[in-house]
């Protein structure tokens, strides 16, 4: 009971907040944007742990609502931008279409899952309901096992992707480019 | 060595013209010059042997087998059509052999002195070279093909050394009309030889059509015997330059002078007599035919010798004296007289190579003015050119019993009538034609000798001063001019009791087409037509001898006022009507044609309009290449909802 | 043994709840025209897809679905510095990050 209380809390303060990112009103200011993201980020760690994915929802927090964006509020006031510049907002009729297209693959997508909930694997299954979790699921010590062993070429390629992008930003950043 | 030797006197031009035209620009003057001549001698001395192995070969098998044959190849073979690249040497081709090879190594030692200071003068050998490779081909092939290769290179080196010095536009377009009327003579050709194709059930070799025309033969219809004959005709009077074809002849002079001399004189323009004797049987098949041509001929001959009155361009005159001259040939063919055809065509080759060569020496000395009007008393710089000059005008004029080219040319008036003689009435025309173009022959060449080479000089004195003569090109000056006295002693007429050498030799490839006429012996008749061509000679002589050769610079009025003088002038007005009737209708057709099928259909329609419905679907597709990454996202997205709308 | 806590919530709402919050960001990034916001909308899009990857792992009990995730945020820790630094490039060339703007490539 208290999971799933915790999950439509987590789950609508994610919606919301997210909503306030992208939706007009509360956008105007990018750093009221920005802000609102970081709340949907926190909003979003908490599903993690409730998915028992601790180390995950430590590195949500710390990755993107810390470095990622803090790097953000950073542009932001770097670029110093003018109300003009972001209140600029033009619709078309492409993106009006755009628009209930997504709708229409979003709810074909929702009401799907929801009729076909049944058939899905999942873990409220009564008979077994911990059978499928082991000790110390998503714990640093099992998920770092679980990269170490087998994905350590990838965990390598992902440093020299970061010092790539390093680099790159470094270089696109530079004032004379 | 036998059979080769034929086929070693075709490349050996071939080869020259390669290693000229490749290298000839890197190479130095001297090894141009040595390999030019060197393999036009090589050529000629090759001929002299095979020439003499035909002849001994005559002598072990009999007169009607001897010939040499070199087989190459096989070039076509296509169901029953069959062509074999293959060359022949029979008394005919021996005959023309020994002119082209000579005459052709004379002329091109006198085209190094002539040509000397010429900047392209590598490329002037490598064309002489290739002409004297397509005459050769044309000379020895065995059949019409391989005659025809030769026929189509031989007027492809005539454009190339026509418009020789190509950036005069006069010269480009002269070179131009030379050709494009040879593709109307060639056109006719063309048929013909297709017809006589379809009868020969292809094979087209000259010795295996002599059956399909004989009596067993395959071609049996007068009718169209008649009508490939005159379609040959049409191309040989491309060729050799008779009406109405004879246009090009007179511009092709723009030419390099022994270029004139070797191409448009001696040679090439005799292939079309040439053609016409080596299918002699055929052409005798056709009485019609014959008939038409010997009038054709006739006709030329007086109609350029007019023209040739009046010029005063010095190779005008004797460009139309070349036309005169050819007409004879033809007209020599179309009484029967194939024999005599040869037989003008050699001494023609002679003293006609002689005259344009001296001119070339005169126009070499006087800094390329080529107007006699500018010219007189040349002969005190000019002596070997003079003499030579004379001599040679005493051959063509036939103003000297028995010298060349009065022995030739009684023998075709003789030949025409007694034709006419045997119930060929049209025949007598013929002769009456040839009889006064003789008259004018001889007015003419000696007009123009007088008023080059006596009275006074009448040109600017710097040119005087310098005026001198090389030694390179007064050899073969000399050699022609010996030629053009003694090439007659090879026929002479049966009245004089001495063997007519030529008659005998080639008998054997005219025998077939003799069988046609019969020939009359009348030895008074003849003694008589040869006084009266004479006479006609010496009338034309002396009138011009009294007209022109004055002691003072002045020239003799001319009758400018007269209609017939501005006719003459004129040239007849035949360009003039030919651009009336052909050119200017053809010019207005392609006018249409441009403004309306080309530029409005081809160009407006077809390229512009593709280009434009391209253009315009472009315009409307670019919408959506805007550039803009939302608008590619929105279309994703679309797609997606699409295909879960329609897939899913 | 450790306590584990019971798995009451149906696999189904969290994908239906990644969704939503997917769509949100779609949306966001194809309707504005603030670089900045699109590249946020974008960050909203990963973050549903890392929640799915999570919800399988967790209903398979296998930790793959961590280190997947692990490797998106990794991505896009370095999309977002570059992207951020495009941006920057970009306004100091045109004074402007409405994406509107950047249209080099339309003719």
């Amino acid at each position: 009971m208290f999971e799933q209380v915790m999950f439509w809390l987590f789950g609508a303060g994610a919606v919301v907040t997210a909503g306030m990112v992208v939706a007009p009103p509360f956008n105007r200011n990018p750093v009221h944007a920005a802000l609102a993201l970081i709340a949907s980020f926190f909003c979003m760690a908490g599903l993690y742990m409730l998915l028992l994915a601790h180390l995950l929802a430590v590195l949500q927090i710390l990755v993107y609502a810390g470095a990622i964006m803090v790097l953000f509020l950073f542009v932001i006031m770097l670029l110093n931008l003018g109300d003009h510049e972001l209140g600029k907002q033009s619709s078309s009729v492409g993106q009006m279409i755009g628009l209930v297209a997504m709708a229409f693959v979003t709810s074909k997508l929702v009401v799907t899952l929801a009729t076909s909930a049944d058939s899905l694997p999942h873990g409220a299954d009564p008979a077994a309901p911990e059978a499928l979790v082991r000790d110390g699921f998503g714990t640093v010590a099992t998920v770092g096992d679980a990269m170490f062993r087998h994905y350590l070429v990838p965990f390598e390629l992902t440093a020299i992707l970061l010092l790539i992008a390093v680099i790159g930003a470094v270089v696109l950043a530079k004032r004379n480019l | 060595m036998s059979t080769e030797i034929l086929a070693l006197i075709v490349l050996l031009p071939l080869l020259g013209a390669l290693v000229n035209g490749i290298l000839g620009a890197r190479l130095p003057k001297g090894l141009v010059t040595l390999v030019a001549c060197g393999s036009v001698l090589g050529a000629f001395l090759l001929s002299l042997g095979a020439v003499s192995e035909l002849y001994s070969l005559r002598e072990r098998v009999g007169a009607d087998e001897a010939m040499l044959v070199t087989n190459l190849w096989s070039w076509i073979e296509a169901g029953p059509l069959t062509v074999s690249a293959s060359f022949m040497l029979d008394p005919l081709s021996a005959v023309m052999l020994l002119i082209v090879t000579g005459v052709g190594f004379l002329i091109h030692v006198f085209s190094v002195g002539y040509m000397h200071s010429d900047k392209a003068y590598w490329r002037y050998f490598a064309y002489l070279n290739l002409f004297m490779f397509s005459m050769l081909l044309l000379i020895l092939g065995k059949n019409i093909l391989v005659l025809f290769v030769g026929w189509e290179g031989v007027g492809l080196c005539s454009y190339l050394l026509i418009g020789f010095w190509y950036d005069d536009m006069e010269k480009a377009q002269a070179g131009q009309k030379a050709f494009v009327t040879n593709r109307v003579g060639d056109f006719s050709f063309l048929l013909g030889v297709f017809i006589l194709l379809f009868f020969s059930g292809g094979d087209l070799d000259f010795v295996r059509l002599r059956d399909v025309v004989g009596p067993a033969g395959a071609l049996q219809d007068p009718l169209t015997i008649t009508i490939i004959c005159l379609l040959l005709f049409g191309g040989a009077a491309g060729k050799s330059a008779q009406f109405p074809l004879y246009v090009w002849l007179p511009d092709a002079m723009a030419g390099p002078t022994p270029v004139s001399a070797l191409i448009h004189a001696a040679t090439m323009v005799t292939a079309g007599v040439y053609m016409m004797c080596r299918l002699s049987f055929l052409f005798a098949a056709s009485t019609t035919a014959m008939t038409v041509i010997a009038l054709v001929g006739a006709g030329t001959a007086l109609f350029a010798a007019t023209i040739a009155l009046v010029q005063n361009d010095i190779k005008k005159v004797l460009a139309y004296s070349t036309v005169s001259q050819l007409g004879f040939m033809v007209l020599a063919v179309g009484v029967g007289g194939f024999t005599g055809a040869i037989f003008h065509l050699m001494t023609h080759a002679f003293f006609k190579a002689c005259l344009f060569l001296g001119s070339g020496s005169v126009i070499h000395a006087m800094h390329h003015e080529q107007d006699i009007r500018q010219m007189g008393a040349l002969r005190k710089k000019l002596p070997v050119t003079a003499g030579t000059f004379f001599v040679s005008c005493l051959a063509i004029a036939g103003a000297f019993p028995f010298i060349s080219g009065f022995v030739s040319k009684d023998e075709i008036l003789f030949t025409a009538f007694t034709a006419s003689h045997q119930g060929n009435s049209p025949m007598l025309v013929a002769y009456g034609l040839a009889a006064a173009a003789a008259l004018c022959t001889a007015f003419y060449m000696f007009r123009l000798y007088y008023l080059t080479f006596e009275g006074e000089y009448r040109g600017d004195h710097h040119t005087w001063e310098h005026a001198h003569e090389e030694k390179v090109m007064t050899i073969p000056l000399v050699v022609l001019a010996a030629l053009a006295v003694v090439g007659g002693l090879v026929g002479l007429p049966e009245v004089t009791h001495a063997p007519h050498l030529l008659h005998e030799w080639l008998h054997p490839v005219f025998a077939t087409a003799m069988t046609h006429f019969t020939y009359s012996e009348a030895h008074e008749l003849e003694w008589i037509l040869m006084g009266v061509a004479l006479t006609l000679a010496l009338v034309g002589v002396f009138a011009a001898r009294a007209m022109y050769k004055r002691p003072t610079a002045d020239l003799p009025e001319a009758p400018t006022d007269a209609a017939w003088y501005r006719l003459l002038m004129d040239k007849w007005r035949i360009d003039e009507l030919y651009a009336a009737v052909v050119l200017n209708p053809l010019r207005r057709l392609a006018g249409v044609l441009h403004t309306q099928a080309d530029v409005k259909l081809i160009d407006g329609l077809f390229v512009r309009g593709t280009a434009r419905l391209v253009g315009r679907v472009g315009d409307g597709l670019r919408v959506l290449q805007n550039g803009d990454v939302q608008t590619y996202v929105t279309a994703i997205v679309v797609g997606l909802a699409v295909l879960l709308l329609f897939v899913v | 043994m450790q306590e584990t806590l019971a798995f009451t919530v149906p696999l189904s709402w969290y994908l239906i709840l990644a969704a939503i919050l997917f769509t949100i960001g779609a949306i966001g990034v194809f309707t504005r025209r603030n670089a900045l916001l699109v590249l946020m909308s974008v960050e909203i899009m990963l973050n549903a897809v890392n929640l799915t990857f999570l919800a399988f792992a967790r209903t398979r009990g296998d930790s793959i679905g961590h280190v997947v995730t692990f490797f998106v945020i990794a991505v896009a820790a370095a999309e977002a510095a570059v992207g951020l630094a495009l941006v920057m490039g970009v306004f100091r060339h045109t004074r402007t990050v409405n994406v509107d703007s950047l249209r080099a490539m339309r003719r």
